[in-house]
C-alpha cells in the first residue's frame, strides 16, 4: 500500500514536471542554505578549536592572586613575600595528590633578560629555567646536538638550548658549531658560563599568551639550575598542568585551586590561587559559534519554511484538480484514510525528493564556500539523516490539510466535479 | 426465477436539506428488491430522482429514511468507513463517463479495487490480467486511458467493477457516451457477462430501447418507482 502510494505520487509529480520542480525548488533552496551554513560554521569550529588545540586545550593555568574581600575594610596592600609563593612542596603534593587525574606539570622560572656574547659580539636573551615537562610542551625542534637529558635536570648541569636565531647573531653561518662550546650570560650584574648542548628552530609563537616583543629568543636551562644561580628558594608565582585525557577540567580547577587553598592558603591574609583551563575558553568560543551558527541556520530555516507554504498551495491546487480522481477512488472503496494517506506520501515525496536535492546543492555550496575561506569542511551524516527526517515531518505537516480536506470529500460531489 | 435476495429497499426517502425552509424531498419511499443473477433496468426521465436512488442502492449516499438491506446486511446506517468497504466488496461502479485514472495504466486501474482491499501485489497483477482478458482488453492492458477508445475504456471500467467479485454491477448510463455500435458492443458484454457468469447487473439508463433488452424494467417517476415489467427479450 505504501509503496502504491508512492508510485501514485510519482506519477502524479511526472505528469505535470514544471509544476513539481517549481514547488520542490523551494524545499530545494531551504535545505540548501541550511546545510551550507551548518558546513561553514563547522567549519569555522573546527579551524579555531584547531588552533585552541595546538596551544594545548588539556593545559590549566594556576597562579597566586589577592582574595576577594567581602568588605573593602579588611584589604590591607602588602607586597608579596617569599611566604606567600607556591612552593617546591605544594607542587609535590598536587603531583601525589592528583597523580591520577594530572598527566604532569609545567614549570618554568623566567630569570629575565640576559645579555649572552661570544667575543665581541652579543645578543639579549631570555633565560628560562624549565623542568623536563615545560620543555616538551614548548614541542621543540632540534637542528644541532641534543635537548636537555634527564640527568641535566637531576644533576643542575649549567647545560643550556639556544635558538639558532641568536646563535647566528653570535656565530654567523657557522652557528651550529656552537654546540659544546661555553657560552657567557649576564644576569643582572652576575656572569654565568653554561654550555651549549643543543641548538632548536626558533619559531615564531603563534599563542595568545606570547610576549609582544619577540624578538628576544630563549636561552632553556633545567629548572634547579635557575634557582640555583642566584641562590633563592624553588618557588614560583604561578605553574600550569597538562590534565590527563578525559579528565573534567572545570572540576580539576576546582579541585586543585580548593586543595591548594585549603591546605596552604588558608591562613594566609591576602593571597591565595586562582585558576583556569583553555577548556573554558574553547567551551565558551564553541558556545558562541554555535549560537551564531544557530541564528543563521533559523533565518535560513524561513526560506524552507516558504517552500513548505509552497508545497501546501500545489497540493491544494493538485487536490482540486483530481477531484473527479479522488470521487472515483471512493467509489472503488478508498477509506478516507487511504486518500489522506495518498495525498500526505505525495507531499512527502515532493519534500524528500526536494531536500535530497537540497543536501547534494547545499554540500557543494558548504564545501565550495570552506575551500574559499580555507578551512576544511565537511557535512556530518547527521545533517544528512536529520534533513531527510525533517524532510519527511515538514510534508506530513504542510501535506496533512490538503490531503485530510481531499480525505473528507463527499464522494458523490467529487464524482460530479466538473 | 432467481436466487436470493441481495437489494431490498424498503420505504427509502431521501431529503435535502432536512428542517430548512428549502426542504426538498427527492425519493418518496420507494420498495425495491433484487436477486442474485438478474439483469434489471432502472428507466426514467432527468430529474426522475435516478441519479439519488443509483447513489442510495450504490452506498454512496444514506438515505434519510427506511431500510436498505444489501447482501443481509442492514446499511441504512453504517459509519463511512463501512460503506467504503461495502462500496469495495459488494458493488462493481460502471459510469457514463468511465471514470479511469488518469496517466495510470488499464493493469493498474483493474488493480485499484484489489488495492484498496488490500489484496497481494501478485494476486492483483494476475486477477487484473484475467479481468482485462475476459474484456477482450489484453492486449492493451499497458495503455493509459488517453490512449484508449471511449469503448475500449469502458471495457477496462467494467473489468475494474469485477476485480473483487462483488454481488452486483451498477452500471449508471454505461453507453451515455459511446456511438451506437460502440455502445451496442457494451451491451453486449454485459449480458455475456451475466447470461456466463450469472452476474447481477443493474442498469440505470432514460433509454427505453436498452432497457427493453434486460429481464426486469422499473419506471421512475418523480421519486417514485411507478411501473415494473419484463423486458421484451423475456416476454415469451
Amino acid at each position: 500500500m505504501f509503496l502504491d502510494n508512492i508510485m501514485i505520487a510519482l506519477t502524479a509529480l511526472k505528469s505535470n514536471k514544471l509544476r513539481s520542480f517549481l514547488t520542490m525548488l523551494g524545499i530545494v533552496i531551504g535545505i540548501a542554505s541550511v546545510i551550507a551554513i551548518m558546513i561553514v560554521g563547522d567549519a569555522v569550529n573546527n579551524s579555531v578549536m584547531d588552533s585552541f588545540n595546538n596551544m594545548g586545550a588539556n593545559t590549566i593555568t594556576f597562579y597566586l592572586t589577592e582574595k576577594e574581600f567581602e568588605d573593602e575594610n579588611d584589604y590591607v596592600y602588602r607586597t608579596m613575600k617569599s611566604t606567600d609563593m607556591i612552593s617546591e612542596e605544594m607542587i609535590t603534593d598536587i603531583n601525589e595528590h592528583f597523580a591520577d587525574r594530572v598527566d604532569k606539570i609545567v614549570l618554568t622560572a623566567s630569570m629575565g633578560q640576559a645579555s649572552v656574547s661570544e667575543r665581541n659580539k652579543s645578543t639579549s636573551v631570555q633565560l628560562s629555567g624549565v623542568n623536563a615537562a615545560a620543555l616538551s610542551s614548548k614541542d621543540l625542534t632540534m637542528l644541532e646536538g641534543r635537548t636537555l637529558s634527564a640527568r641535566d635536570f637531576s644533576n643542575s648541569a649549567k647545560t643550556a638550548l639556544i635558538s639558532d636565531k641568536a646563535a647566528k647573531k653570535l656565530y654567523g653561518n657557522n652557528y651550529k658549531n656552537v654546540v659544546g662550546k661555553p657560552i657567557e650570560a649576564m644576569v643582572g650584574n652576575k656572569m654565568h658560563t653554561f654550555t651549549v648542548v643543543g641548538v632548536y628552530e626558533y619559531k615564531k609563537d603563534s599563542s595568545i599568551y606570547s610576549s609582544s616583543d619577540s624578538s628576544n629568543t630563549s636561552l632553556y636551562i633545567p629548572l634547579r639550575t635557575a634557582f640555583c644561580l642566584d641562590n633563592s628558594d624553588i618557588s614560583f608565582g604561578m605553574f600550569e598542568i597538562q590534565a590527563a585525557t578525559g579528565e573534567d577540567q572545570t572540576k580539576l580547577t576546582n579541585d586543585i585551586k580548593d586543595y591548594l587553598n585549603v591546605h596552604y592558603y588558608k591562613n594566609n591574609d591576602l593571597y591565595n590561587i586562582d585558576g583556569f583551563s583553555l577548556q573554558s575558553y574553547i567551551d565558551e568560543s564553541k558556545d558562541a559559534i554555535g549560537k551564531i551558527k544557530l541564528a543563521i541556520a533559523a533565518i535560513a530555516a524561513i526560506s524552507l519554511l516558504v517552500g513548505g507554504i509552497g508545497v501546501m498551495n500545489i497540493m491544494i491546487v493538485s487536490i482540486t484538480e483530481r477531484t473527479r480522481e479522488i470521487g472515483t477512488r471512493k467509489a472503488l472503496g478508498a477509506e478516507n484514510g487511504s486518500i489522506r494517506m495518498q495525498f500526505i506520501t505525495e507531499a512527502i515525496v515532493i519534500c524528500v525528493i526536494g531536500g535530497g536535492i537540497g543536501i547534494l546543492l547545499g554540500k557543494g555550496l558548504g564545501s565550495l564556500a570552506s575551500h574559499l575561506l580555507h578551512i576544511s569542511g565537511s557535512v556530518s551524516p547527521l545533517y544528512v539523516a536529520g534533513c531527510v527526517l525533517f524532510s519527511m515531518v515538514f510534508g506530513v505537516f504542510f501535506g496533512y490539510y490538503p490531503a485530510n480536506k481531499a480525505a473528507k470529500l463527499n464522494p458523490i460531489d467529487a464524482l460530479r466535479y466538473e | 426465477m432467481a436466487g436470493e435476495v441481495i437489494i431490498e429497499l424498503k420505504n427509502i426517502y431521501k431529503r435535502y436539506y432536512v428542517g430548512q425552509p428549502n426542504e426538498l424531498e427527492i425519493l418518496h419511499g420507494i420498495d425495491l428488491t433484487i436477486r442474485k443473477g438478474e439483469f434489471v433496468s432502472i428507466v426514467g426521465a432527468s430529474g426522475s430522482g435516478k441519479s439519488t436512488l443509483m447513489n442510495i442502492i450504490g452506498v454512496l449516499d444514506r438515505p434519510t429514511e427506511g431500510q436498505y438491506t444489501l447482501s443481509n446486511v442492514d446499511v441504512s446506517a453504517a459509519k463511512d468507513k463501512e460503506l467504503s468497504h461495502i462500496r469495495n466488496e459488494k458493488i462493481g461502479f460502471v459510469f457514463q463517463t468511465y471514470n479511469l485514472i488518469p496517466r495510470t495504466s488499464a493493469l493498474k486501474n483493474v488493480e485499484l479495487p484489489m488495492m484498496y482491499n488490500r489484496k497481494s501485489p501478485s494476486y492483483r497483477r494476475e486477477r487484473a490480467k484475467e479481468l482485462l482478458a475476459m474484456v477482450d482488453m489484453g492486449e492493451r492492458m499497458m495503455h493509459t486511458p488517453d490512449e484508449l477508445s471511449g469503448g475500449q475504456k469502458q471495457r477496462v471500467a467494467i473489468a475494474r467493477a469485477l476485480a473483487n467479485k462483488p454481488s452486483i454491477i451498477l452500471a449508471d448510463e454505461p453507453t451515455g457516451a459511446l456511438d451506437s455500435s460502440t455502445g451496442r458492443m457494451i451491451m453486449d458484454l454485459f449480458h455475456k457477462l451475466h447470461k456466463e457468469q450469472g452476474i447481477t447487473i443493474v442498469l440505470i439508463t432514460h433509454s427505453n430501447e436498452l432497457a427493453e433488452e434486460t429481464e426486469r424494467i422499473l419506471t421512475l417517476k418523480d421519486g417514485v418507482i411507478t411501473g415494473e415489467r419484463r423486458g421484451a427479450a423475456y416476454v415469451s
